[in-house]
């Protein structure tokens, strides 16, 4: 039994020559929230055109519930679409934005009435079925459009950066408020961002991507906590991405230093990207630490300080909660557990 | 400072626009010799087959042109960048000759001895005519009929039409379309629902456009009709300039003409203020 409901299978797409997608494969499962993440350009919104149907993959096939959708135009998938600027009917209020899909589906008025009102109390925005939606907010129309899409009950609802136009503390009340609706409703949901904090909030699994290509897929644990490469270690968080070579099992050498760490299977010799979380880095007493280096500047992040200690080979981004002195020689250490070691990767991503 | 810039255009308004508007009112509700009277209104019911001749024709005008300038627009609308401009060109090029010339262009054509009869003629059509149903003329009428004149218009006004419309299309969010499609609907309804409702103000003002010129024309009648079909325009025109002159009698017909445009007008933004209220449910 194939529990997947859609399946990407090595998709190519090029836009003018220029390759957009370079061999995308991709499952997703039901009730799932899956979230596309990675600069923009990276092929991200394509890949949900894809799916969407407004784009048709140059080779590759898409299967929904195991059946090929390749050629099948957007207006007979079992999917709909958020857009990122809402696209809402200007000519049409908010109750007839949300009865588009309905009409035309020849349901019957009444139970058009009735899944207006409950997509309304679903969104929260009760008693607005009259308003022009060019008179609403931007978050609210962003909630119209959502309800215009998920009243059609979606096998899938793509969404193309949703939160993008609104403001730090509408789009964290959404977020909150999308994974809500997502797990009441029990639709799968495909989300497209380059916020990585949206993505590790809201999602079961995280695809991240970078210049057409899969770099990894995850959960939000695992692609914080286990990046695969080095641009993974770097879009996800802040990371200190130092080049190494791997000496045996468990045996890196950067900065001048041997360090013990925990990662096996790579050549002897091999130069590798060692990554390092500001986090996982400890100050302590120049004497008993493996490195040391000098505080070059200092600033405050809230919960903690943010400091640029240069050492002789590298300069450390350090995340803190005590403050040092700029100017001041500290010792830096490490503990192998949080050696990330990672293989080159062809294109320099940084 | 900043109102004083505005005075030129009151000034300019008032002579060229109130002063005439003015003008015509006094000549209309005056006589010869300068007394207030309404006897100038007494002659327009007998007017009143003119008045509906002129308003039947630019009726038909206007839906020929929205018919056929409607899928042109569509259709420029959805060219390439570089053949959009090309089309453009080729819709405003005729209206850089001199709209006289061109109406004479229209009249060679359909004269009884024009191109298209001699064309008729080449091709047999016309002895055909004459032997197979008895046709007892030698070229078919087309000069001086009400359909040369609903050509004439046609011919001329088209770009009126064409341009709001095709200006409110390529303006068109396109995501728009991709949202009906991806709301369910096919090809038709993305059309219906969506793009013609989003397009309606283009359409009004195009017919604007079309029918107040048509409506008031004088000179394509006067060509292409030779006449036989009197429009309110040539009245107008006969008061002034003709031999029935009666400048009185001319500004009483004009004002009502006014008067029957802009109510025209009125019933029509009153039907686009609907649509955008109520929307495609109107369809």
């Amino acid at each position: 039994m194939n529990q997947n409901l859609v399946d990407l299978i090595d998709i190519r797409k090029e836009f003018d020559g220029e390759p957009v997608l370079k061999g995308i494969s991709l499952s997703i499962r039901n009730r799932e929230f899956v979230t596309l993440l990675g600069p923009s350009g990276c092929g991200k919104t394509t890949t949900l055109r894809i799916i969407g149907g407004f784009e048709t993959p140059d080779s590759g096939d898409v299967l929904f519930d195991g059946k090929r959708l390749n050629d099948v135009p957007p207006y007979k998938r079992e999917v709909n679409t958020v857009f990122q600027r809402y696209a809402l009917f200007p000519h049409l209020n908010v109750a007839e934005n949300i009865a588009f899909g309905l009409r035309i589906r020849n349901i019957h008025e009444k139970d058009i009435q009735r899944k207006i009102q409950e997509m309304l109390e679903l969104v929260g925005l009760r008693g607005f079925e009259k308003r022009n939606t060019t008179s609403l907010s931007g978050g609210q129309q962003q909630r119209v459009a959502i309800a215009r899409a998920l009243v059609n009950q979606p096998r899938v609802l793509l969404l193309d950066e949703p939160l993008g136009a609104l403001d730090l503390k509408l789009r964290k009340d959404m977020q909150i408020e999308l994974k809500r609706i997502q797990q009441s409703t029990g639709i799968t949901f495909l989300y497209v961002t380059h916020d990585q904090e949206e993505a590790l909030t809201m999602s079961d699994r995280v695809v991240v991507m970078n210049h057409g290509s899969i770099q990894q897929v995850g959960s939000p644990t695992d692609i914080y906590n286990e990046p695969e490469n080095a641009f993974v270690a770097d879009f996800i968080g802040e990371s200190n991405i130092i080049d190494g070579i791997m000496l045996e099992d468990c045996k890196v050498c950067f900065c001048g230093h041997d360090f013990e760490c925990v990662d096996k299977g790579f050549a002897t010799k091999e130069p590798v990207d060692v990554v390092i979380r500001p986090e996982d880095l400890r100050i302590g007493f120049p004497g008993d630490s493996q490195l040391q280096g000098v505080v070059e500047s200092i600033v405050f992040k809230g919960v903690h300080y943010e400091m640029m200690i240069r050492t002789e080979h590298f300069t450390f981004m350090v995340h803190s909660t005590a403050a040092e002195p700029v100017g001041k020689t500290v010792g830096l250490s490490v503990v192998p557990f949080d050696i990330h070691i990672m293989k080159k990767s062809m294109e320099d991503n940084r | 400072m900043k109102k004083s810039f505005a005075y030129p255009y009151g000034v300019w308004m008032v002579i060229f626009i109130l002063a005439p508007i003015l003008l015509v009112g006094v000549y209309a509700f005056t006589s010869g010799d300068g007394h207030f009277t309404l006897h100038n209104f007494t002659y327009l019911p007998g007017y009143l087959p003119v008045f509906g001749r002129s308003f039947w024709l630019a009726l038909i005008s206007t839906a020929v042109c929205l018919l056929l300038g409607y899928p042109m627009a569509y259709i420029m609308s959805q060219l390439s960048a570089s053949r959009q401009s090309l089309c453009m060109m080729l819709i405003m090029l005729p209206m850089w000759m001199n709209f006289l010339l061109r109406t004479y262009a229209w009249m060679s054509i359909l004269e009884n001895n024009g191109f298209l009869n001699q064309f008729f003629r080449q091709i047999g059509l016309i002895s055909f005519l004459q032997t197979q149903f008895a046709y007892p003329l030698d070229y078919i009428p087309l000069i001086n009929t009400s359909g040369a004149v609903v050509l004439g218009m046609v011919y001329n006004f088209l770009p009126f039409m064409v341009l709001p419309i095709y200006t409110v299309l390529i303006k068109l969010d396109s995501k728009l379309i991709e949202a009906a499609q991806d709301l369910g609907a096919p090809t038709h309804l993305v059309f219906r629902r969506v793009i013609f409702p989003l397009s309606l103000p283009g359409v009004i003002s195009g017919i604007t456009m079309v029918f107040v010129p048509s409506v008031s024309t004088f000179v394509i009648s006067q060509m292409l009709g030779s006449g036989k079909y009197l429009l309110v325009g040539d009245l107008i025109d006969l008061q002034f300039m003709g031999g029935a002159y009666n400048p009185h009698l001319g500004s009483a017909i004009a004002l009502v003409m006014m008067l029957l445009i802009f109510l025209c007008m009125w019933v029509m933004n009153k039907f686009d203020d609907g649509t955008s209220e109520q929307g495609g449910l109107m369809l």
